[in-house]
């Protein structure tokens, strides 16, 4: 028998997530503002790779073009924030739905395949959408990226103060995990891991797969999208390069690294990945990915179900 | 009375090469009909088929007078369940979970979760356990309660003996007793040729993709010198 593929944890005791949350909303009045940057940073990825997980963990659906609905979900709140309004929740809305139709779109080809066709399609479609950013420079900014996106506002107040954002994208990242972690645990999330671990007793037990899996694929694309927002937000700036297939692998490299199938641990993946390309890689003459690569095998080797199931086996 | 299940002509198979080649087949309701054969003869690929999980070539299926729907979770809704093979469970999941994806989707009837724990107590015991961690012979009970709880009006039984200890095998008689009294008509497939004749009413024996002999279970009970000439059994 295979090993069995983990189930999402219960997530941590409330009493040690509302310890992280303060932790975490505390950081600005202790840290730098580029230090706080690298966390909003954290969990904007964080977010991107716990909808990645759903996908890859929850579903079996292993997406390599994931970065695509990120993009699409930043380009989208960039510019809705540039042209309408940068108005607190808009943006993010905007992000969340731009994810979704874009998922929408391209979803019902690729949840038709399977294995390495369901792999190669979503790479396709990622690289496409990549090629898009670059080409339709009038909306894009292309290579350029889009800039001058405006401070997100919270009524006439732009958050313009690195902590302020901090707080706005600990918000939203916290909402979005939440919905993730309430769908993975319900019926159609009970449905997802059956269709992962054997999709056709799932159709013998009477229910359209490929529904089910269209419907998780558009879902994650919003939370995708959703992450891509807070992307605009924090960052300012959206360009090519976060909608590319580097994107998507390091999204990939956090889910793996934090534990398949955990939904927690892909932001401890996150976090690994933000940290060692953004705050030690620059100290490493651009040589971060190669830390990141170091950290693949390692993880692969000590922790083949990442930090995540060090987690789950000492509980189990 | 007018068959449950009528299989016609069917024909069916893997990647360009026919497994059944022309099957006829009939089943009443509130039946079991033993289908018996040498390995590789196509009975495992005949429950496939029916059950959706293998394409159709050319045939007609139809269940109660209406044309069988080709798509598995629509021939599930019709009323038709398989236990395959292998048991093929969730490993990961509890038993309480299994139970809940299979109700998930079922038509209305009198299989309800209560009912079928009644059944097969000991489930009720091991709710919270993970599937992969059940004896072979409680992983079996469990394939049962799952296709039981979609309140089938056909069970598609693979193999249910295979692998499994006297004990349970009694137990997997009983259930089949239960289904019957139900009114649920069965298809057993098995090489247990013992557990075939304790519990089915009728005997139907594969060769070649083709069904080559049915009768009823007392008849070919009486008459080894066709079971030798086809199963190869004494």
């Amino acid at each position: 028998m295979t090993p069995a593929a983990p189930q999402p944890q219960r997530w941590a005791k409330p009493g040690v997530v509302a310890v992280v949350l303060v932790v975490l909303a505390s950081a600005p009045l202790f840290l730098a503002p580029f230090a706080t940057s690298t966390v909003s940073r954290i969990l904007v990825f964080g977010l991107l790779a716990v909808s990645l997980d759903l996908l890859v963990g929850i579903s079996g659906l292993p997406s390599l073009g994931h970065a695509a609905y990120f993009g699409v979900g930043a380009y989208a709140a960039g510019w809705v924030s540039i042209n309408v309004t940068s108005a607190i929740p808009v943006p993010l809305l905007v992000g969340a739905v731009a994810g979704a139709l874009g998922a929408a779109l391209t979803g019902w080809i690729t949840v038709r395949a399977h294995g390495v066709f369901f792999l190669m399609l979503t790479l396709a479609i990622g690289e496409l959408l990549h090629q898009l950013a670059h080409t339709w420079e009038p909306v894009t900014g292309g290579a350029n990226g889009m800039a001058g996106i405006p401070p997100a506002r919270v009524g006439d107040q732009p958050l313009v103060v690195s902590g302020y954002v901090h707080w706005y994208v600990l918000a939203a990242f916290a909402v979005g995990v939440a919905v993730v972690l309430v769908v993975s645990r319900s019926p159609f999330g009970l449905a997802l891991r059956g269709i992962r671990d054997n999709e056709p007793r799932m159709r013998a037990l009477g229910y359209p797969t490929r529904v089910y899996k269209y419907a998780v694929f558009v879902f994650a694309g919003s939370i995708a999208g959703m992450a891509g927002a807070l992307l605009a937000a924090q960052q300012r700036l959206v360009t090519p390069a976060d909608v590319g297939f580097a994107t998507a692998a390091l999204a990939l490299l956090a889910v793996v690294i934090g534990g398949v199938g955990t939904l927690w641990g892909p932001v401890i993946g996150a976090a690994l990945v933000i940290l060692i390309r953004d705050a030690i890689g620059p100290g490493l003459d651009g040589h971060g990915t190669l830390v990141l690569g170091l950290v693949f095998i390692a993880v692969v080797y000590v922790l083949p179900r990442g930090f995540g199931g060090l987690v789950s086996r000492r509980h189990r | 009375m007018s068959p449950l299940l009528d299989v016609r002509r069917l024909r069916s198979g893997y990647a360009g090469s026919t497994v059944l080649d022309g099957v006829d087949l009939t089943l009443t309701a509130g039946t079991t009909l033993g289908l018996l054969g040498r390995n590789g003869v196509g009975k495992s690929t005949l429950v496939m088929t029916l059950m959706g999980l293998v394409p159709t070539t050319s045939g007609t299926v139809t269940l109660d007078g209406a044309p069988l729907p080709t798509r598995p979770h629509r021939i599930a809704r019709a009323g038709v369940a398989l236990v395959p093979q292998g048991r093929r469970i969730w490993p990961p999941l509890t038993v309480g979970e299994h139970l809940k994806l299979a109700a998930r989707h079922a038509r209305t009837g009198s299989w309800t979760r209560d009912a079928v724990l009644d059944l097969l107590p000991r489930l009720a015991e091991r709710l919270r356990q993970p599937a992969g961690s059940l004896s072979g012979g409680e992983q079996q009970m469990l394939a049962i309660a799952r296709a039981l709880l979609t309140n089938p009006r056909l069970v598609l039984l693979d193999e249910p003996s295979d692998g499994l200890a006297p004990a349970i095998i009694e137990a997997i008689v009983e259930v089949i007793g239960r289904m019957r009294a139900e009114g649920v008509a069965v298809l057993l497939v098995e090489q247990d040729l013992h557990l075939a004749l304790a519990v089915c009413d009728e005997i139907a024996v594969m060769d070649r993709g083709v069904v080559v002999h049915r009768t009823d279970t007392e008849s070919f009970r009486s008459d080894p010198e066709t079971a030798h000439r086809l199963l190869g059994v004494s």
